[in-house]
């Protein structure tokens, strides 16, 4: 699968973004002349301070904010914002596990089939297959409020793959997290992700995480948001505890993170 | 937990080779436990003590029936009068019902309209306020002047008190989905109406069944409120009316057994909506789960 997706790198970006700047009714200057090419089969981590806009350019990439100035263009050649995340079979997972209380982990999975019509019974195996990715099959029955917090975001990926996207967007999705659920969680994305070969886009702030998992780090600084610099993680995977106490890790370590200093120092000076 | 429960004393040696730390943790459930008896015996004890000392004093004092009846009395009457006051609690119960019916259905449905249109919540819900504030004792007379037929009458005003907080809690409760929730529908394309029957419904459902808690009590209210203002006998008379009728009549004993009798509807109306809510709740939502602490 990640042979496939490297050859594929080669390819038209995914989605691009030409000079893509947000600026919000009280005058916020959220992004500021970005640009970005995600090429299909990347893991892309954006990192960066609060403030850097980071999430904004997630949100504009799944069509739920439009950017102020430039274009996005998909590989499809569609240009624009998504008017619909399922046009560009996009998900989205978002730092909070954000289920249905209500509704059990099985009805939670189903809930983008059966909002394309799917029944229970039409979208069972799709659901029960997605829960084994995550390794919930067992709990399909239980309600949100029976599962951890790691569970729950479990569940929420499961939803995010459900509808076999090309494009995982993911908000910080491990900040909230303890460190040992975040670590076996990261292995486990890492794992899905070389088995389906879809594209993530990983917002973090956390310079560790972003280096174990990525291939690419884009380091973006905040006011106005923007990107200084575009990382390439040639770490071969699948990478594991390993690669965390390797000197490779280490070197990729030091360069993000003198890149995210350079970058808020920047913006201090700028701002004040 | 179940073994503190029934084994009452916990044998020394036990829980010493057990847990010595766990002291605290049994004085806890022992304190648990003598709460959970004190939760029944308290009121029902106290409500003994308040009728045998009322019969007492009546008697004591030879105060006539006429004034205050003795409880043994109350009950007498309770049993005598049965045919007449049942057949007034079916009166009322019908307004009651059918009056919270309809809170239901337009309260839920207003909340629905109010969350589509900001504008339709702006240009009506003052009117819900007005109908809110004022008392239904000052309006129900017009009603009655305006409207023909008593029971339509009966079931307007009894409307009118029951309708808003059903109305007020489902309008705060369809605005209050998690807008990450929101996102997601917005995301997956989710049409105006799969939001509201996938997302906001679901999340109105607590704060609903809290006004229907609220409704359950006033529409037997204004169901009462409206009966003593319509005050007119004959066919379909409910239990002000009797109440009315009983005082003109000075019979105080029938007074006291139709107003228990209204008591006790409202509380078993409450207990109902309690039990609705809680069977609807009991599986996701924090008010209706149990915790260890």
């Amino acid at each position: 699968m990640s042979l496939a997706a490297e050859a594929e790198i080669s390819q038209a970006p995914l989605v691009s973004l030409r000079h893509i700047g947000k600026t919000f009714s009280n005058g916020t200057v959220a992004l500021h002349d970005m640009s970005l090419d995600i090429q299909s089969g990347e893991f892309v981590s954006l990192l960066g301070p609060s403030g850097c806009g980071k999430s904004t350019v997630l949100r504009i990439i799944a069509g739920l904010g439009h950017a102020t100035t430039g274009r996005m263009t998909w590989a499809d050649g569609e240009n624009g914002p998504a008017a619909n995340a399922q046009d560009h079979h996009i998900s989205f997972v978002f730092q909070e596990p954000t289920l249905m209380p209500w509704a059990t982990v099985f009805g939670n999975v189903w809930l983008p089939l059966r909002l394309k019509g799917a029944t229970k019974a039409e979208a069972r195996d799709r659901v029960m297959e997605a829960l084994a990715m995550v390794g919930l099959e067992a709990f399909e029955t239980a309600y949100p409020r029976e599962l951890s917090g790691g569970m729950k975001m479990r569940v929420s990926i499961a939803r995010a793959l459900v509808t076999q996207p090309r494009l995982l967007l993911m908000d910080e999705p491990f900040a909230a997290l303890d460190e040992i659920t975040r670590f076996k969680l990261n292995n486990d994305l890492l794992d899905l992700w070389q088995r389906f070969g879809f594209t993530v886009i990983f917002v973090t702030h956390s310079v560790f995480e972003s280096v174990y998992l990525s291939n690419r780090i884009v380091v973006m600084a905040a006011r106005p948001g923007r990107v200084v610099e575009d990382i390439p993680v040639n770490a071969p995977y699948p990478r594991g505890d390993e690669f965390r106490t390797s000197e490779t890790y280490n070197a990729f370590c030091r360069t993000a993170s003198e890149s995210l200093h350079a970058a808020m120092a920047g913006s201090e000076d700028g701002h004040g | 937990m179940a073994d503190l429960t029934t084994s009452g004393p916990a044998p020394n040696l036990e829980t010493a080779s057990q847990a010595v730390a766990d002291e605290k943790e049994l004085a806890r459930a022992a304190r648990a436990r003598r709460d959970r008896i004190a939760r029944w015996v308290l009121p029902v004890l106290t409500m003994v003590l308040t009728i045998l000392g009322w019969e007492y004093l009546v008697v004591a004092n030879e105060i006539p029936h006429y004034i205050l009846p003795r409880p043994s009395l109350v009950l007498e009457t309770l049993v005598k009068d049965w045919p007449i006051l049942s057949a007034a609690l079916l009166v009322t119960l019908k307004i009651t019902f059918g009056a919270l019916a309809i809170a239901v259905v337009g309260g839920v449905g207003l909340a629905i309209l109010f969350s589509m249109s900001k504008w339709v919540e702006m240009s009506f819900y003052p009117y819900a306020i007005i109908l809110q504030v004022t008392p239904i004792i000052v309006i129900a007379p017009l009603i009655f002047i305006y409207v023909d037929s008593k029971i339509a009458g009966l079931l307007i005003c009894a409307w009118i008190v029951a309708f808003f907080p059903i109305l007020s809690n489902t309008t705060l409760g369809l605005n209050s989905a998690d807008h990450n929730l929101r996102n997601l529908m917005e995301l997956y394309g989710a049409s105006e109406r799969q939001t509201l029957w996938h997302l906001k419904l679901p999340s109105a459902l607590p704060f609903f069944l809290g006004g229907l808690k609220i409704a359950g009590g006033l529409s037997l209210i204004g169901a009462i409120v409206a009966e003593f203002v319509a005050g007119t006998g004959g066919v379909g008379s409910g239990l002000a009316f009797r109440i009315l009728e009983a005082s003109y009549r000075l019979n105080i004993p029938r007074m006291f057994a139709a107003i228990i009798l209204i008591s006790f509807t409202g509380i078993l109306i409450f207990a109902a909506m309690s039990l609705l809510s809680h069977l609807l709740l009991r599986k996701w939502h924090e008010s209706a789960l149990k915790r260890e602490n």
